[in-house]
C-alpha cells in the first residue's frame, strides 16, 4: 500500500528530506533576517525613512523600474511575436541565443555598457534603463513569446472575419489574451530592475542609488548598519507587495480559454512583407544584444591605440587592485561556485524529494521560494551582523561565501527537480511495485534516474548563477580571497588603463565560463525536454 | 453568389486543396462532406481569406475576392470549436462584428437582443463565456456569425465537439435558421446524417479533391466510384454495380443444401435489421430486412436481388 508512495518512504528518509533543509533555512535566512529586523528596530527607523536622501533612493528605485519595464517590454515584444507566430529556419537557435545577456553575471552586463557606451555619458539614469532592458529581454521574449506559440490564433481569426483589422485585432483580442504572461513577464522585469545592483553599482554613479545599492552603500561605505538594516526591510516590504499585486492581477486577468500546442499555431511567413518582419524584428534585436558583448570583447584587448592580449597577460600577477592575482580569483570562484552547486544540489535535491512526495507539505515548498524574494544583498548583510559573534563566528570563514551563494540557488535547484518528479506517473511506481520492487528499489529504478538528469540541471544553474553572484559575496569574500565579479568591482575602482582592461579582461572570463555552463545545462536540459525560462 | 474556381493549396509537399471548384448560389446551403484531413477546413480558411491560395480563386458575386483581406470580404466563420472570445461575455462575443462596422450602441443592442433569440439563448447577454455548455457554446459562436448578417455564412463542423441527441436537435434549429434567414451557406462536415440532413447539394470531398457534387438523391442514385459507394454507406459493389441493401431479399431453406447463401451475422440498426450473408461464391452482401422474423446466424438462405435496386457508378454511366 506504501509502495506508490515513494520517494520518500521510510520515516528517517523523511524526517531527513525535511529537516535538512529547514535547518538549513533557519540558520542561514531566518536568522540573519531576523538580525536584520531587530538591529532595524533597535532605534527609531522613522529617522531613516524620513531622511529626504533615503526618500530620494526610494523615488529613484520606483521610477526606473517602472521605465526599464516599459522599455523591455517595446525592445522585446517584436521579437515576442515573431517567436509566437512564426515557425522558421533558426527559430530554436534564436531562442537560445536570446537567454544569453540573462544568464550573464549583472557585473559583466554592466561592464558591456561601460565599453559601448561615450565618455561621460556612460553613467546615469539613462545607461541603468539601457542595460536592465539588456538583461531582461530574455524574460518577455521567452515567456510572453512561449505564451503567444500556444494561443489559438483562431481568435483573432474569428475577429478578422468579422471585419476587425490586423490593428483592432491586435487591440482587442491578441493583447487581452496576452495579458497574464504579459503581466508575469513584466512583474520579474520589473522586480529584477527594483533589486538591481551590480548594475546600478558600476553605471549609477554617484548620483543614483537603487535600495539594494544604498544597502550596500550604508552599510560598507558609511558603516551605518541600522540604516542598512531599515532600507533592507523597506526593500522587503516592496518587493512582497509587488509579488502580492501581480497574483492578484494574474488571477483576475486569467483567461479560461484552450491553448494549442505550438506545432498547431506557428507558420512560415508568407510573403516579403512577413519575411522582412521577421528578419527586421530578430536583425534589431540581435544587434542590441550582440553589439554591446562584442564591445566588451574588444574593450579587453584594447592596448594604447593598437589591439594585443597585455590586459589578459596581466591577469597573472600581483596588482594593487588585489591581495591576490586574478587567476587566483578566478580559481576562487570556480572552487566557490562548485561547492555552492555541491550544496544547493544537496540541500534542495533533499527538499525536491520531500516536497515532491504524494504527503509532501506545500509549506515547505512555499518556504523554499523565500530567497527569491529577498536580494541577495540582504543576505550578505544578514551574514555579516548575524554571524560575527561566537558561536556563530562564521562571517570570515572561507566556506560562507558558497553557503551564501548556494541559498541565491536553491530556489531554482528545488524549482528545476520538484516538478519532475512530480511528473513521474504514479502507476510507473505502482507498476514496479506490482512486478517485485520494494519500496527502496522502486525509488532507486523509478525515481533516481529521473531526478539524476534534473540534479545535473540544478547543479549546472547553482553553479552558473553562484559564479556570477555578486551581492552576497560583495559583503563576505574575503580580501585575499576574492571572486571574479568581486575582482573586476575592485579594478573597476581604480584608475589607469591597464586596470580598466583587467576588468574588461576579466569580464570576458567571466562571460565565457558562464556562457559555457549554461550551454552545458541547456544540453542536458534539452534533453530532458524543457526551455531555460 | 459564391464560386471558388480552381483553388489549390499546398503545405510543404503535401497539397491540401487540389483544383477545387464550387458554386453556391444565392440562400442556398451546400455542405461539404468528406474524412478529417481531407482540406475542408482549408477551404473555408480559403474562401474567408485566412489562407491565402497557392492557385485558383474566389469571387463573390462577380468579384475576385484575392485582393480583400479577410476583415473586408463580409464572410462569416463559424469555427471548429467555436473559437469564442473568452476574455468577452456573450454580449460582447456577439457585438464584436457589429461594432467593427461602426454601429451604434443602440442598434447594437437592438441586434444582438435579436440573434440570441433566434438561436434560443434570449436573456444571456451578460453570461461569461466559461459558464456556457458546449451547446450553448455553440449558439453563441452561431450568433456571432450571423449578427453582422454576412454575405456568406461558413460553418467548420460546427457540431463536431457535441454528443449525438444535441447535435440532432441543433441539425434541426440550425435547419430552421437557415430556412427563415434565407442563408448562402458553405457547411464542413465528416457526418453523412449531417450533410444530407442540411445541405441543398452535397459535395463529397477526398485527398483535397472535389470527387462528386450533387442533390442528396443524385449522389444516392449513381455514386462516382466504389469508394463514394462505400462513404454513403452502400457496402455492396458488385461487379461494378452498386446493390441497395433494401433491393437484397432473403427466403430462409431449412435444408442444409438449399439457398445460395449462409448468414454471417445480424445486427439491429433502427427499424431495419442488418443482415451479412457469405454467398457459396465467397462474396459477401448486406440486406436490410424489415421483417422481425429474421433469418438468424448460420442458416442458409436463398438470396434474390431486385433489379430496380442496382445501379452503375456515375463516371460508368456513358460507357
Amino acid at each position: 500500500m506504501d509502495a506508490h508512495r515513494a520517494p520518500l518512504t521510510s520515516r528517517g528518509w523523511r524526517a531527513l528530506g525535511y529537516g535538512v533543509p529547514l535547518a538549513f533555512l533557519a540558520l542561514f535566512f531566518a536568522f540573519p533576517l531576523a538580525t536584520i529586523l531587530e538591529r532595524s528596530l533597535t532605534s527609531s527607523p522613522l529617522d531613516v525613512l524620513s531622511d529626504p536622501v533615503t526618500r530620494g533612493v526610494v523615488w529613484f528605485t520606483v521610477w526606473q523600474a517602472v521605465a526599464s519595464t516599459l522599455i523591455t517590454l517595446a525592445v522585446a515584444m517584436p521579437a515576442a511575436y515573431v517567436l509566437g507566430r512564426f515557425a522558421f529556419p533558426g527559430r530554436g537557435l534564436v531562442r537560445a541565443l536570446v537567454v544569453v545577456p540573462f544568464v550573464l553575471p549583472t557585473i559583466v552586463v554592466a561592464l558591456a555598457f561601460l565599453a559601448i557606451l561615450p565618455d561621460g555619458i556612460e553613467r546615469g539614469w539613462a545607461p541603468i534603463l539601457v542595460a536592465h532592458a539588456f538583461f531582461n529581454v530574455a524574460v518577455v521574449v521567452r515567456v510572453v513569446g512561449t505564451f503567444w506559440a500556444g494561443l489559438d490564433p483562431r481568435a483573432s481569426e474569428a475577429a478578422a472575419t468579422l471585419g476587425a483589422s490586423p490593428w483592432r485585432r491586435l487591440r482587442e483580442v491578441t493583447l487581452p489574451l496576452l495579458a497574464p504572461s504579459l503581466a508575469a513577464a513584466a512583474a520579474v522585469v520589473f522586480l529584477f530592475s527594483f533589486t538591481s545592483f551590480g548594475i546600478v553599482l558600476v553605471l549609477g554613479g554617484p548620483g543614483y542609488s537603487t535600495i539594494e545599492a544604498e544597502v550596500y552603500n550604508q552599510a560598507v561605505r558609511a558603516f551605518d548598519l541600522q540604516a542598512a538594516a531599515v532600507l533592507s526591510l523597506v526593500q522587503l516590504l516592496c518587493v512582497g507587495a509587488t509579488v502580492w499585486v501581480t497574483l492578484r492581477l494574474e488571477a483576475r486577468l486569467a483567461v479560461s480559454g484552450y491553448l494549442r500546442s505550438e506545432e498547431d499555431v506557428l507558420r512560415r511567413p508568407r510573403g516579403a512583407r512577413e519575411w522582412a518582419v521577421v528578419g527586421g524584428s530578430l536583425g534589431g534585436l540581435g544587434l542590441f544584444l550582440g553589439l554591446p558583448l562584442a564591445v566588451l570583447v574588444e574593450r579587453s584587448l584594447a592596448v594604447g591605440d593598437g589591439h594585443g592580449f597585455e590586459a589578459y597577460r596581466a591577469l597573472a600577477r600581483p596588482t594593487a587592485a588585489l591581495l591576490a592575482t586574478p587567476w587566483e580569483a578566478i580559481a576562487n570562484s570556480l572552487l566557490y561556485a562548485a561547492a555552492a552547486a555541491a550544496i544547493a544540489v544537496l540541500v534542495g535535491g533533499l527538499a525536491a524529494f520531500a516536497v515532491a512526495s504524494p504527503r509532501g507539505s506545500p509549506v515547505l515548498d512555499v518556504l523554499l521560494m523565500l530567497p527569491l524574494g529577498t536580494s541577495a544583498v540582504m543576505l550578505g548583510f544578514g551574514f555579516v551582523i548575524a554571524f560575527d559573534d561566537w558561536p556563530l563566528d562564521f562571517r570570515s570563514e572561507p566556506w560562507i561565501v558558497p553557503v551564501a551563494q548556494a541559498l541565491v540557488a536553491l530556489p531554482f535547484v528545488v524549482r528545476i527537480v520538484a516538478p519532475t518528479l512530480r511528473a513521474i506517473d504514479v502507476r510507473q511506481r505502482e507498476a514496479a511495485a506490482l512486478l517485485g520492487a520494494s519500496p527502496g528499489r522502486v525509488w532507486r529504478e523509478v525515481d533516481l534516474p529521473v531526478a539524476g538528469r534534473a540534479l545535473a540541471v540544478g547543479a549546472g544553474f547553482a553553479f552558473a548563477i553562484s559564479l556570477g553572484e555578486f551581492g552576497a559575496t560583495v559583503f563576505l569574500a574575503r580580501p585575499d580571497n576574492p571572486t571574479l565579479p568581486v575582482a573586476i568591482f575592485r579594478f573597476l575602482g581604480r584608475p589607469g588603463e591597464l586596470n580598466a582592461g583587467m576588468a574588461y579582461a576579466l569580464a570576458v572570463v567571466l562571460m565565457v565560463v558562464t556562457a559555457a555552463s549554461v550551454f552545458l545545462v541547456e544540453r542536458i536540459h534539452g534533453r530532458l525536454g524543457g526551455g531555460l525560462v | 453568389m459564391l464560386r471558388v474556381e480552381g483553388v489549390t493549396v499546398r503545405f510543404g509537399p503535401k497539397l491540401a486543396l487540389d483544383d477545387v471548384t464550387l458554386e453556391v448560389a444565392d440562400g442556398e446551403v451546400v455542405t461539404v462532406l468528406g474524412p478529417s484531413g481531407s482540406g475542408k477546413s482549408t477551404l473555408l480558411r480559403v474562401i474567408s481569406g485566412l489562407q491565402p491560395p497557392d492557385a485558383g480563386r474566389v469571387v463573390l458575386d462577380g468579384r475576385d475576392l484575392a485582393r480583400v483581406p479577410p476583415h473586408r470580404r463580409g464572410i462569416g466563420l463559424v469555427f471548429q470549436d467555436h473559437a469564442l472570445f473568452h476574455h468577452r461575455d456573450v454580449r460582447g462575443n456577439v457585438a464584436f462584428g457589429l461594432r467593427m462596422r461602426g454601429d451604434s450602441p443602440r442598434d447594437i443592442a437592438g441586434r444582438v437582443h435579436d440573434v440570441l433569440d433566434l438561436v434560443g439563448l434570449a436573456g444571456y447577454e451578460h453570461r461569461s463565456i466559461a459558464t456556457l455548455s458546449g451547446g450553448e457554446q455553440q449558439r453563441v459562436a452561431l450568433a456571432r456569425a450571423l449578427a453582422p448578417a454576412p454575405r456568406v455564412l461558413l460553418l467548420d463542423e460546427p457540431l463536431g465537439s457535441l454528443d449525438r441527441r444535441l447535435r440532432d436537435r441543433l441539425l434541426e434549429e440550425l435547419d430552421g435558421i437557415f430556412d427563415t434567414l434565407r442563408v448562402t451557406a458553405l457547411y464542413v462536415t465528416h457526418d453523412r446524417s449531417e450533410a444530407f440532413a442540411l445541405g441543398d447539394r452535397v459535395a463529397i470531398v477526398r485527398e483535397g479533391r472535389v470527387v462528386q457534387a450533387g442533390t442528396a438523391d443524385e449522389l444516392w442514385a449513381r455514386p462516382v466510384d466504389e469508394d463514394v459507394a462505400r462513404f454513403l454507406g452502400l457496402a455492396n459493389v458488385r461487379a461494378g454495380e452498386v446493390v441497395r441493401p433494401e433491393a437484397v431479399r432473403l427466403t430462409a431453406r431449412d435444408d442444409a443444401r438449399g439457398g445460395n447463401g449462409v448468414v454471417e451475422s445480424v445486427a439491429r440498426q433502427g427499424p431495419t435489421v442488418r443482415v451479412v450473408v457469405r454467398l457459396d461464391d465467397g462474396s459477401e452482401l448486406e440486406a436490410a430486412v424489415a421483417s422481425l422474423d429474421h433469418p438468424r446466424p448460420g442458416e442458409r438462405v436463398e438470396v434474390e436481388i431486385d433489379p430496380a435496386g442496382v445501379s452503375g457508378f456515375a463516371d460508368n454511366a456513358g460507357s
